[in-house]
């Protein structure tokens, strides 16, 4: 417990003098163009908030509508046809390009590597810099379509074509390009942020740290990158030729002139498979570093979850067709991939399983973190499971275009996105603003915020399976699906939403008063063993001033026997 | 080994360059004779070649370690994953339920020896 | 602004950084021009009639451009070879020579279009030269993109500074040639 921090001195570290706080810097080289990576992690950080609380704003809009269908929805108003298809285009868009991505890899990933590897910064800090900057331009433009002639585009974040290709389909001869224009931004963005990330991972570890003594979150948000890096190429391409079938007149996806639809549905899976594995791993890591710290166990099977990510990442790009079964593809071809996304659950179980042996004898705390990494656990699964239902070709015609699906991927990506998301920010928070967080309230927030999203999404699967179909904007119209029981869910759901978006107001009030008056939290709240707990929280710039820490053994060696401590830190030497 | 390789002459970079050309002189040609699995066979296996002749000769790629070969390895496996996934539907002009029409339309007339349809003779 | 970071000089891979951030960004260039070429390659295949179109694409540019960019593949990988051995001016100057090269691929390329463009075959005629204008002007602005980079890492190279630059300017270089060297049979010479 004693906080004698060993200060490792590689012969790397001779030139540190010149780099350390030692100039002042302006307001503006500190918070608006900073080159610190852990200023630029809380630029992506809060603008992925606001971006969620936009996104959550839009599910409140379409949600009263589709429970009080025609009234007038307090703070947006009257919800016409085509603002319901615009609020549930960009509401899917947001969630994943610009809360689920900037905020679990972008933000932890700039966070975390370079502390938790023992670096300074990122290795290119100004292409860290720029990723920003390309982000928030992103942000900006899939927000200003709102306001441009004929709203925001309305197509589906799958945007399928023709529907999103033609203007006299979709009625937003702007919005859809900006909408295009936004995403293809953002992955440039996420191109150069994962490159910075894979790099300094890969190039910059402290002397000491081998390979297997990466801390699994690190591991995990530098294979999202690849994986990234390796399936976005298709659909970037894909985004250029949209672009063009805009607004040059040329017909790649138009059968009319020769050519192919469904050739954008390919381009698009094949990066939005990998794209849920993508932000599911980085999840997966922190509930890792989480469950280990709180039940003060050695992770269980270290090297089969890093190559379960892998075999899960190789095999994420050989099922993206399973999106399309229903899209006219070929039979034989439906049969491969079935066989394929059955196959992928087998690696995810496995990652559960390993989780709940390392929880398995373990002197379990239930913090506010470890409550989050346990119900990450249980809500995915149910996400998982049902997946298997839908990845069967047979079923999944029946149960295509349902709630069912829709339930089913809220189940996945609620959990990572949020549930995840929560789990890191509680669990990094005193390193981040070096003070704790109030327990008690934090506690409530998890609360109220899972319950209700169990109680949003549990009656969609029972709507999906009474024949729901997604996408339609008053189902009033269709007395099949306007029984009143359905109403009931209907409004049950909307009502749980509200709940849910209403808690967290703890969450934010949580954050500030801990952030202005919370109790100071030292260098390593949690007795953790990773190397980002050996750095004053907050830490400085350049992280650790007296010189980068030294790497003697492996993240997770939580009560080893004969020691007197029931932690071992990574910079302690032998 | 590495060190050594950096130090190639200036000749030894203008004789990969020749052979390029040469090569190049032949994929050009190759095509002349009209018989298509010479056409095949030298633009894209001599595309091949080049390629790999850039990669080791200019850009090194034998003198940086080896996982960046298994990279561009992947990379280039994972782009034949998507053909073979992409290509079965891509390439029908009709499916379950579908069918593209302007495609069977000209098709059809290539296939009656209508003359060319560019839009310069329109 | 300030030095480096140390992250930067570590190189735990043993790679130099820049070097393995630039085999990255190749991997995934890859994937991009991987994709549309995919698709193009599929489409071209099952289309019989494409190969009218493809007969209409202009040999003689496509084979000068190649010799063109191939040329300036060799002046890159000499400015590589000056750069090793210290001779920071001799670098530049064949760097500048490279920027040349792409000018001239340009400007063949700017006269190859407007002479296709003035005949109707413009990118909207069909899919065959909506993807010829793509993917072509797709590796144009890598072109572009390398020039204007390579611009910059003259200019610091002919003060003798930062000549790892070179190297890595260069690999992405040869990168845009070895596309090049793939779109030629696509687009040129398969008919």
């Amino acid at each position: 417990m004693a906080e004698s921090i060993p200060v490792g001195h590689g012969s790397d570290d001779a030139d540190h003098g010149e780099h350390g706080g030692h100039h002042e810097m302006t307001f503006g080289e500190k918070y608006i163009f900073p080159l610190d990576h852990k200023m630029i992690s809380m630029q992506y950080m809060f603008t992925g908030m606001f971006m969620a609380i936009i996104g959550g704003f839009f599910a409140y809009a379409f949600r009263m509508q589709l429970a009080f269908p025609g009234m007038e929805v307090p703070g947006w108003g009257h919800v016409s046809p085509a603002d319901y298809n615009s609020l549930v285009t960009n509401h899917g868009t947001i969630m994943i390009f610009w809360v689920a991505m900037p905020v679990l890899i972008a933000a932890f990933g700039n966070y975390l590597i370079p502390l938790m590897i023992g670096a300074d910064d990122m290795v290119f800090p100004k292409i860290n810099r720029l990723s920003y900057q390309i982000f928030l331009l992103s942000a900006v433009i899939i927000l200003a379509a709102f306001f441009v002639e004929g709203g925001a585009f309305g197509g589906a974040w799958t945007a399928y074509p023709p529907l999103s290709t033609k203007a006299e389909y979709n009625l937003t001869p702007l919005g859809q390009t900006f909408w295009i224009v936004a995403v293809a931004l953002e992955f440039v963005a996420f191109l150069l942020g994962g490159i910075n990330f894979i790099t300094t991972a890969m190039n910059s570890r402290a002397p000491g740290m081998k390979m297997w003594d990466i801390p699994m979150v690190v591991w995990m948000i530098v294979i999202a990158s690849i994986l990234f890096m390796l399936s976005v190429g298709p659909l970037l391409a894909g985004g250029i030729m949209m672009i063009f079938d805009q607004q040059v007149g040329t017909a790649f996806f138009d059968p009319d002139q020769g050519g192919d639809p469904v050739l954008w549905q390919h381009l698009f899976w094949f990066f939005g498979h990998p794209e849920v594995y993508v932000v599911l791993l980085p999840a997966v890591g922190i509930v890792a570093e989480v469950i280990t710290v709180f039940s003060r166990k050695k992770l269980f099977g270290y090297k089969t979850i890093l190559y379960t990510a892998i075999g899960t990442g190789v095999l994420s790009f050989t099922v993206w067709a399973h999106h399309q079964f229903i899209s006219g593809i070929d039979p034989r071809m439906a049969n491969v991939f079935t066989v394929t996304t059955l196959l992928i659950s087998v690696p995810i179980a496995e990652m559960m399983f390993v989780y709940i042996a390392t929880l398995y004898g373990g002197s379990i705390t239930l913090t506010t973190p470890m409550l989050w990494a346990l119900s990450f656990i249980f809500e995915f699964l149910i996400g998982g499971i049902t997946g298997i239902f839908l990845g069967a070709s047979g079923n999944d015609i029946f149960l295509h275009d349902t709630y069912f699906v829709l339930a089913h991927f809220h189940y996945t990506f609620y959990p990572i996105a949020i549930i995840g998301t929560f789990a890191g920010f509680t669990f990094w928070f005193p390193k981040m603003f070096g003070r704790m967080m109030n327990d008690g309230l934090g506690k409530l927030h998890f609360w109220l915020t899972v319950i209700p999203f169990n109680l949003i999404f549990l009656p969609l699967f029972v709507l999906g399976t009474a024949g729901q179909h997604r996408r339609i904007f008053d189902y009033t119209n269709f007395p099949d699906l306007a029984l009143p029981w359905m109403q009931d869910l209907r409004v049950l759901a909307t009502v749980s939403l509200c709940v849910m978006l209403g808690a967290q107001l703890i969450f934010f009030y949580n954050v500030i008063t801990s952030w202005m008056s919370g109790p100071t939290a030292g260098k390593n709240p949690w007795n953790s063993n990773t190397l980002e707990w050996t750095a004053t929280s907050p830490p400085p710039h350049g992280n650790w001033p007296e010189g980068l820490p030294t790497c003697y053994r492996g993240p997770y060696e939580y009560s080893v026997e004969g020691r007197e401590s029931d932690f071992w830190p990574q910079d302690e030497p032998a | 080994m590495s060190e050594e390789e950096h130090q190639h002459p200036t000749s030894h970079y203008v004789k990969i360059w020749a052979i390029l050309l040469v090569l190049l002189a032949v994929s050009v040609t190759g095509p002349m004779l009209e018989i298509q699995w010479v056409t095949l066979l030298t633009a894209f296996g001599i595309a091949g070649v080049k390629a790999y002749m850039v990669a080791v000769k200019f850009m090194h790629i034998d003198q940086t370690p080896r996982f960046v070969t298994y990279l561009v390895t992947t990379t280039l496996v994972f782009m034949l994953l998507f053909f073979a996934g992409t290509a079965p539907d891509v390439m029908k002009d009709h499916g379950t339920n579908w069918e593209k029409p302007a495609w069977i339309a000209a098709e059809a007339a290539y296939a009656a020896g209508e003359v060319s349809h560019e839009p310069e003779h329109h | 602004m300030s030095a480096r970071p140390i992250a930067t000089t570590r190189s735990t891979s043993g790679m130099p950084t820049p070097r393995l951030a630039v085999w990255w960004v190749i991997a995934s260039e890859i994937v991009i021009f991987g994709g549309l070429l995919g698709s193009y390659i599929m489409h071209r295949i099952a289309h019989g009639a494409w190969a009218e179109h493809a007969a209409n694409t202009n040999v003689y540019f496509g084979t000068t451009n190649t010799f063109v960019l191939l040329t300036s593949s060799l002046f890159a990988v000499l400015a590589h070879q000056a750069a090793e051995r210290g001779e920071g001016k001799k670098a530049a100057n064949l760097l500048y020579l490279v920027i040349g090269g792409g000018a001239i691929f340009l400007a063949i390329k700017a006269t190859e279009w407007s002479m296709e463009i003035s005949h109707g075959m413009t990118i909207t005629a069909n899919t065959f030269w909506s993807f010829y204008y793509t993917a072509a002007g797709i590796h144009a602005l890598h072109v572009v993109a390398g020039m204007i980079i390579m611009l910059f890492v003259a200019q610091t190279a002919k003060r003798n500074e930062e000549l790892h630059r070179v190297e890595i300017i260069g690999i992405y270089w040869h990168f845009v040639d070895v596309v090049w060297i793939f779109l030629f049979p696509l687009l040129y010479i398969a008919k």
